[in-house]
């Protein structure tokens, strides 16, 4: 036996030998394989265990607890556990280790250091509950100004000369990111377009190709092109409310999407037009983005195809130099811009990637802000932030940062079922969402999952409005880089200089 | 009064914004007719309740007719060095007409009192850039850059007087009464936390506008961080200033005109506008979305003045009308009114022995403007939908 097969598990799977049915019904649920009957009694492999939860919640004699291994390895404060076991993971295998969902080392998260400003006497605060707080936006681009044109004779006849560009109303500044059909499952997906329909919020397609059953939700649904322009046809470029040219993602910047074979099943291979079975690897660029220009042909070429019709973005991984790379696509055409930080979610990527490329999204979109603000360019554009926004504090805050719409995956999963368990790109979930077998994909409820999704983000628009009344401010686009309502309580006042955010007590 | 902090605020103060409850006052005399400053010195006295001696100001349009032509700098100074800099970078980027002290009634025992001065001033032509452009750029200069110095209005045939006391010390300060203008504005404070400065005071001006406000601008960050991709520095510590220049940016830089600006300001609700044409709905969506950083909210009342390319007056509250506005026009119907409070008006009847008599006194509805031009009278009474009496053509469709 390799030394691999031997990484101690970090859970202990316990099954109270009393309460147990020898109904059997978790072995048929651990979609990993870490329980069996043999005979006479369930019996668990821990080194198969990714504490999905799975079993626990299905044991009809709540007979299982997940634990955590107790077994005790030799302490020590530089190579950690974590470090080891990615040690023997690669000595094991030679390859490059996966993962899935996001970073997950424990960096401190900027987020967790801001605190929100609130009236008293002053300013009269306002209640959500009596009077009206707005929480909708354009999605698109805007004019940098309007014009009006007076007659010269009769001053009350006023000529609105400048047209207004397709811009795409939302009922809460909020988007669904971008998880393809095949990275999760098409219950999931329709859930997801389902609820954003119903919420009248937006939702990315992924790079997965729209299936047929999905046009009828396009007009909430942003469909993105990705460097291996898969499922790219007709349909997918006019059933859409919106096109995101995805030059990065948050979780894997440099890199492009990573589907493992084991998920693309004949449902996935048609949509995605490629064969059953094969890696679904985008190029790493896009092969005809080399530069700006290249870029800005891109966008140009999607506009005319679309007619004008509708708004065409990029999307961005946070990285250092995130704030000109912004102002170089604001000028190259794009209608929204995308900044997705180093936290954000994959359904699978380079573990070394996922955890080492990138900046936090709060300093990146601070920085881009900032930026296009110093060329007036910030108001023409939608600005979008995703990148682990986790829930409604941190909407909050990185719309006073200066996003207009916060972008999430990872609370959309977990809201559907998701444990968080990082195993996406086995395809195995057994909650029915990243996965593409039938068994699996079947014990998605659409219906239940919508509705928690559209749930959710009642709750946290709901979370929006009693901090905006508590601010004084009637409409979001009042929040909208209003940095001033922030203030930094974080050991680290170079972080508060970036953010454009004084301390607190200041 | 407080003879101190002139030009600028306290450092120690200087990371805080001021908020202020206040009285604010104004009219328009609409034929052109000049009064002096009693009407306004009475209407604002008797707001005292909303002040507490730390700020005052008068703003008065059409009391330099022999100057009209150049740019009129109302200047604080807190020394002769300081005023000597200023005056000599003046004449190096333009040409000063006139230099001279504003005619003040300064108490005997004061020792460090401020230099008080008006200069009449045109900037050299340059290329690309117009004379109002180039004075913009002066004043936020000077206000920024030059200690002992700041600019308290630059429009033409118009000027603010304003410092820091009770509004009847700083009407006689600044001999209030002796002016003779067709628009006056007026201004009274009660800050909460800091000592106030002159230069804080209101009004506040960028060229011909002028700028009185009751409240607080909870949307300060997005429209300061807005109006700075413009140029724009906001180094006042006080959101009045946003509002000025937001104006300034809306009516001057993309022509706006203020009826619409007005609604950039403080548009309809989304459900008010769903349920219009489909021409104004398209109309008002558009400025929501171009202008969402134009967008005031939080509590605020506000009168202004301004003189291109007609000059007007114009108020507006609030969406939720957090602060009170008044208006109230004259029997003959040649001077509308604008107050904090209805006893500016009961005022103005009372000390006429009941000569003074109004047609007509009432409230505005929340973020709906008001306002009254030379020349035309009342255009809008402030409870009309967004485009009454306006013939809106929108293109395209
Ligand atoms: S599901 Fe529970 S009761 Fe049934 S066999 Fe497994 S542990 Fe026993
Ligand atoms: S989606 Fe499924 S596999 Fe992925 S983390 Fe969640 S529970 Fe695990």
């Amino acid at each position: 036996m390799s030394l691999s097969h031997n990484i101690p598990s970090y859970f202990h799977i316990k099954v109270d030998r009393e309460s147990c049915k020898k109904c059997k019904r978790c072995t048929t649920h651990c979609s990993y394989g870490a329980l069996s009957f043999n005979g006479e009694r369930i019996v668990a492999d821990d080194s198969k265990c990714v504490a999905c939860q799975r079993c626990v919640v299905m044991c009809p004699g709540s007979a299982i607890r997940i634990v955590k291994n107790e077994s005790f390895l030799p302490p020590h404060g530089n190579y950690t556990r974590r470090i080891r076991n990615i040690l023997w993971a690669q000595s094991g295998n030679g390859g490059v280790l996966l993962s899935a969902t996001g970073n997950d080392r424990p960096i401190r998260t900027i987020f967790d250091d801001l605190l929100l400003d609130a009236c008293q006497v002053t300013n009269p605060s306002i209640d959500p509950l009596r009077e009206t707080i707005e929480t909708k936006i354009f999605f698109g681009r805007k004019p940098k100004k309007l014009e009006f044109l007076t007659d010269k004779k009769d001053s009350t006849k006023i000529t609105l000369k400048t047209e207004f560009m397709p811009n795409f109303e939302i009922d809460m500044p909020i988007m669904i990111g971008h998880m393809s059909l095949g990275s999760i499952s098409y219950n999931t997906c329709m859930a997801i377009y389902q609820a954003s329909k119903e919420l009248n919020i937006l939702a990315g397609s992924g790079e997965g190709g729209l299936h047929p059953d999905f046009y009828e939700y396009g007009s909430n649904i942003i469909t993105e092109i990705a460097s291996g322009r898969f499922g790219v046809d007709i349909n997918y470029l006019h059933k859409a409310a919106g096109i995101e040219i995805k030059i990065g993602q948050g979780a894997k910047p440099g890199h492009g999407g990573h589907l493992p074979g084991e998920k693309v099943n004949s449902l996935i291979s048609q949509t995605r037009m490629i064969p059953k079975g094969s890696d679904a690897l985008s190029p790493y660029p896009h092969h005809d983005v080399y530069s700006i220009e290249d870029l800005a042909q891109l966008i140009a070429a999607l506009k005319e195809a679309t007619r004008y019709k509708v708004p065409i973005g990029v999307k961005i991984a946070a990285v250092h130099n995130s704030a000109p790379i912004a102002v170089g696509i604001v000028r190259g055409g794009a209608d929204f811009l995308t900044i997705d930080g180093f936290r954000g979610g994959t359904g699978a990527a380079p573990r070394i990637i996922r955890d080492h490329a990138g900046i936090p999204i709060e300093l990146a979109i601070a920085a881009v802000d900032e930026r296009l603000r110093q060329e007036n360019l910030r108001d023409e554009i939608t600005l979008v932030a995703g990148g682990s926004i986790r829930y409604s504090a941190d909407l909050i805050k990185i719309i006073a940062l200066g996003a207009d719409v916060a972008m999430c995956c990872m609370p959309v999963l977990i809201a559907m079922g998701c444990r968080v368990c990082q195993q996406c790109f086995r395809g195995l979930c057994s909650w029915g969402i990243a996965t593409q077998q039938e068994y699996l994909v079947k014990r998605l409820d659409i219906d239940v999952a919508r509705n928690r999704i559209i749930n959710l983000f009642h709750s946290w628009n709901e979370e929006l409005k009693e901090v905006l009344g508590a601010m004084g401010i009637d409409s979001v686009e009042s929040l909208r880089s209003n940095r001033d309502r922030l203030r930094y309580i974080g050991p680290n006042p170079k972080i508060a200089e970036i953010l454009g955010v004084k301390h607190a007590g200041e | 009064m407080k003879w101190k902090n002139y030009t600028c605020l306290p450092k120690q103060f200087r990371n805080e914004r001021i908020f202020d409850g206040c009285g604010i006052s104004g009219y328009i005399n609409i034929d052109g007719t000049k009064d002096n400053g009693k009407k306004i010195i009475d209407m604002l006295c008797i707001l005292n309740e909303r002040e507490n001696g730390l700020g005052a100001g008068f703003a008065a349009y059409g009391i330099y007719p022999k100057y009209k032509d150049y740019y009129a700098l109302h200047f604080l100074f807190d020394n002769e060095q300081s005023k000597e800099r200023v005056l000599n970078y003046l004449e190096d980027i333009g040409y000063l007409i006139q230099s001279e002290p504003i005619p003040t009634k300064t108490p005997m025992d004061v020792s460090n009192s401020p230099i008080i001065w008006r200069a009449f001033y045109e900037p050299r032509q340059k290329k690309g850039i117009s004379s109002d452009e180039q004075v913009v750029q002066l004043v936020m200069e000077i206000n920024e850059k030059f200690e002992g110095a700041f600019i308290m209005s630059s429009g033409k045939n118009m000027g603010v007087f304003k410092g820091n006391g009770w509004s009847h010390e700083i009407a006689e300060y600044y001999k209030i009464i002796d002016y003779k203008a067709y628009m006056w504005l007026a201004h009274s404070r009660f800050p909460t936390n800091t000592p106030g400065w002159w230069g804080g005071a209101h009004p506040f001006n960028l060229l011909n506008t002028s700028v009185v406000h009751n409240g607080e601008i909870t949307s300060y960050g997005t429209n300061m961080r807005y109006l700075e991709s413009f140029g724009y520095k906001c180094t006042l510590f006080t959101d009045t200033e946003v509002i000025a220049y937001l104006i300034d940016l809306l009516c001057r830089k993309h022509g706006i005109p203020i009826p619409i600006a007005s609604i950039a300001l403080a548009p309809p609700l989304f459900d008010e506008i769903e349920q219009m044409d489909k021409k104004y709905q398209i109309a008002l969506k558009s400025i929501r979305a171009t202008y969402r950083s134009a967008m005031l909210n939080g509590p605020f009342s506000i009168v202004v003045g301004f003189a291109n390319p007609v000059p007007t007056l114009f108020g507006l509250t609030d969406r939720k009308k957090l602060r009170p506005l008044v208006a109230g026009i004259s029997e003959d119907e040649n001077t509308l009114f604008l107050s904090s409070e209805e006893a500016s008006f009961k005022r103005l009847i009372i000390d006429s022995n009941g000569l003074y008599t109004f047609k007509k006194i009432w409230h505005l509805k929340s973020g709906t403007a008001i306002i009254a031009r030379l020349d035309e009278g009342l255009i809008r009474e402030g409870f009309e939908e967004p485009f009454k009496n306006i013939k809106l053509t929108v293109t395209g469709i």
